[in-house]
Formats: structure tokens, C-alpha cells, sequence
């Protein structure tokens, strides 16, 4: 029994440590910089820690600080050094740094499995670990080590990526702005002067899209995943059209959100793939671009298909469908279910939105 | 408040309609004064299951049920199996 315990908790392991880190949590006193803030002012930071931090944020990485110490003062210390930006929803405060974490956490919607922790105090990396036994711990002695570990040279970095952390600046500022607006949600969704771009993938955006398809479960209408050259043959094929979604507003861009894959038959489109960033679920988008579809299936006297493969996470897409009056086909053996849909009613495009097609 | 004011209420509070102005009745096609995205959808449904207590199946999500305010009402008869209005 104890044995088999203990395998699973190897299997996890080894699982945890082939997993990307998404986000640095940074302790401050002799991790960050040497010496303690609030006894002594005259402190200096790590020899060659603001490259490092750059560096990693230009491959996409985030950095955020679980430190005990005094807010106001950390954070004029570390404008001082000129590195304030580069930390997203610090926790600076007297709490457990599990809580901050955990906040932390929250905050990015990133697993914990994807953060690392980095602290002198083998009490701190202790206390963590123990609350959140998916986190990586990491001694401040090693931090010269960060831009060799594998698990933080990311497969891909695509521009989104490098722009991930000013796009959760941006949502934050949204959100902040979401919170106190009064008045109807339609009023709000004008408000942001939202503009959503259709186009044809072009090679550029097949590293985006393969990510896309991997990372998006809610908003997914089959799960399938691509290979770099699959995807690229779809988008030169004539049989095929592959489109991608940009979606901006006032707050700046939220990048490349949207994928479809259509097949063209004689007399049908045929939808394999729609999937949209959970991020923008709240904008209504996903159903700006099956609207888009449907009117290009309708004004080439095509009728539309579209599979639909049923997952832990996707119902959304369902409904999705359902309600844009698809009706279920055929489903095979592999649970793959063909809808289609006789377009007798195609929604408008909202007002709010101002749909670019290129 | 009786169901159809409820759900009709729900459907305003909810909606995002195309002119803000709109009314609408019973009858009229919600799909065709607002636009229905995949969050309406959501909520939409989930309201009904929540404040119904019942479950709707993958085959009765049909837009015929949904479309409008007296379509709603009547599926939701037809779950509860009576056909009395109410």
C-alpha cells in the first residue's frame, strides 16, 4: 500500500518537473537583493538578477514577490532599481507565503504546477511546499541557474507570448474598470471600442495556433491537437481555410484568441475546429466568428457541418452550437459528433464590436 | 412572480439586445432581438436548471425550446409534465 503511495507520488513528481513554468515568485531579502530592507536602506541587488529577470520576461515568463516586509517601502525600493514593472500582483505583506501564493495564483489563473518559488529560508520553501505540493521550490543560492533550466526555455515563444505580461496589465485595468462601471453590460462592452479582426492564417501565426489548440479546453469544440506542417498544409491548401482572430480594445491587444478550420466540400462547408480563448468569453466573440461562417457557407449556397467532440471541459461549445441551430447528425464510433446547420437563421453582428475581415 | 416573468425578466437583465430600446413580448424571437453568445447561452441555461431544479438534456437543447419567452415556458411545462399554464 505504502509502496503504491509512494509511486504515484513519483509519477507526480516527474510529471511536475517536465511542466513549463509560467511564473517566478521571488522572496526579497537576500533572494532578491542582499541584505535585509528594513534594517538597513543601503542595499544592492543580486550581481546580474535584472538581466536575468529581463531576459525571462522577454521569453514570456512572469515574475511576481512573496516577501514579508513592509509594502510601500519594498515597492519604492524596487521603483528605485527600476524593476518595479517587471512583478506582476506582488504580495508584500506579513501573511504565509503559501497564502500569497495562493493569491498569486488566483490572480494569474496560471496551476500551481507551473510556479516556481524562490527563497532563502529553507523555512519559506518548506511552509510553501507543504501547502501547495505541486509548486517547485528553489534555494536563492541557485538563481544563476534560472536561464539554463529546461523548464524555463518554453517550446514556443510567439509575440503573444512575449506580450503576456503587459496583456495582464491590461486586463487588470479592464477588470478594475469592469467593476466599477454602472449602467447595462451592453454599455460596457461599447465602452471598450472592442475591434475583432478575421483573417487567413499566415505562417507567423501557426506557432500561436498550435498553441491555441493546447492550451484551450473550455472553449474547444473537438480537442484536436496539430503539427506545425499538418496546420501549414491546411493553410496553403485549397480545400481548406484556416482563420485566426485578433481581438483589441481601448486597453491595448489580447493578441491572437481565435482559431477555425474549415474544409470545403462541393456542396458544404465543414467546420473541424472552433476555439476562442477563455479569456474573451465575456466579449461574445467566439460567436462573432461562427456568425462570420455561417453568412460565408450561406452566400456560397453551401450548407454547414460541424464536429463536435464531447470532452470533461467543452459543453459551452455545445450550447454554442445548439443555440446557433445546429442539429446533431451522426455520431461515430470514435465520438465524434456532425452537426449541420441549414442557415435559415444567421445572427447579426453585435454593435459594440466593430469586425474587421482581411 | 409567476415563471414566464421570471425567465422574461432574466432574459432582459441579460440579453445584449441590438437596440437598446427594444421591447419585447413573449412571442418574439430572443434570437433575433439580441445576440446570443456563448455566455448568454450559458446562463441563460444554467438559470433555467438552477431556478427550475431540473436537468435539460443534450437532445432537448434544441433552439426551438429556447427561442422564446412562451417557447421556454412551454418546454418547461412539458418537463414538468403538466400542461396547465401557469
Amino acid at each position: 500500500m505504502n509502496k503504491r503511495i509512494l509511486s504515484i507520488n513519483k509519477i507526480r513528481e516527474v510529471d511536475i518537473l517536465n511542466k513549463e513554468i509560467k511564473c517566478i515568485i521571488w522572496d526579497l531579502d537576500n533572494t532578491l537583493w542582499d541584505g535585509v530592507l528594513l534594517e538597513n536602506d543601503d542595499i544592492s541587488l543580486k550581481p546580474g538578477i535584472v538581466e536575468i529577470i529581463r531576459e525571462l520576461d522577454t521569453r514570456g515568463i512572469l515574475h511576481s514577490i512573496a516577501s514579508k516586509n513592509s509594502f510601500d517601502y519594498a515597492i519604492r525600493k524596487l521603483e528605485e532599481f527600476g524593476i518595479s514593472e517587471y512583478f506582476l500582483f506582488p504580495e508584500i505583506n506579513w501573511d504565509l507565503k503559501s497564502i500569497s501564493i495562493s493569491n498569486i495564483q488566483k490572480s494569474l489563473n496560471i496551476g500551481m504546477d507551473s510556479i516556481l518559488f524562490i527563497d532563502d529560508q529553507i523555512f519559506e520553501r518548506d511552509e510553501v511546499k507543504y501547502a501547495h505540493p505541486d509548486i517547485t521550490c528553489m534555494d536563492a543560492l541557485e538563481y544563476e541557474s534560472l536561464l539554463n533550466n529546461s523548464r524555463l526555455q518554453h517550446k514556443y515563444i510567439t509575440r503573444d507570448a512575449q506580450r503576456r505580461r503587459l496583456m495582464y496589465m491590461e486586463d487588470k485595468q479592464r477588470r478594475e474598470d469592469e467593476e466599477r462601471f454602472n449602467g447595462a453590460p451592453e454599455n460596457f462592452l461599447a465602452s471598450l471600442d472592442m475591434t475583432f479582426v478575421i483573417s487567413e492564417a499566415q505562417e507567423e501565426d501557426l506557432i500561436r495556433a498550435i498553441e491555441l489548440t493546447e492550451r484551450t479546453h473550455q472553449l474547444n469544440t473537438t480537442g484536436y491537437t496539430y503539427g506545425y506542417d499538418e496546420l501549414n498544409n491546411y493553410r496553403t491548401s485549397d480545400d481548406h481555410k484556416l482563420l485566426v482572430c485578433e481581438l483589441t480594445d481601448r486597453y491595448g491587444s489580447y493578441g491572437k484568441i481565435g482559431l477555425a478550420l474549415l474544409e470545403i466540400k462541393e456542396s458544404a462547408l465543414h467546420l473541424k475546429l472552433l476555439l476562442m480563448s477563455c479569456r474573451v468569453m465575456s466579449r461574445g466573440v467566439g460567436t462573432i466568428l461562427l456568425s462570420y461562417i455561417m453568412q460565408m457557407a450561406k452566400s456560397q449556397n453551401k450548407i454547414l457541418l460541424a464536429d463536435f467532440k464531447k470532452t470533461d471541459r467543452n459543453k459551452v461549445m455545445y450550447v454554442t452550437y445548439k443555440f446557433a441551430n445546429f442539429k446533431e447528425v451522426s455520431t461515430n464510433e470514435e465520438g465524434i459528433t456532425v452537426l449541420e446547420n441549414d442557415l435559415s437563421m444567421v445572427q447579426k453582428f453585435p454593435h459594440y464590436v466593430n469586425v474587421e475581415i482581411k | 412572480m409567476d415563471n414566464k416573468e421570471k425567465v422574461r425578466m432574466f432574459i432582459e437583465d441579460n440579453l445584449i439586445r441590438y437596440d437598446e430600446e427594444t421591447i419585447f413580448s413573449d412571442e418574439d424571437n430572443i434570437f433575433s432581438m439580441g445576440f446570443v453568445n456563448s455566455l448568454f447561452a450559458m446562463k441563460l441555461l444554467n438559470y433555467i436548471e438552477s431556478e427550475f431544479s431540473i436537468t435539460v438534456d443534450s437532445d432537448e437543447l434544441e433552439l426551438s425550446n429556447f427561442s422564446s419567452v412562451n417557447n421556454i415556458i412551454s418546454f418547461l411545462n412539458k418537463k414538468a409534465g403538466t400542461a396547465n399554464n401557469s
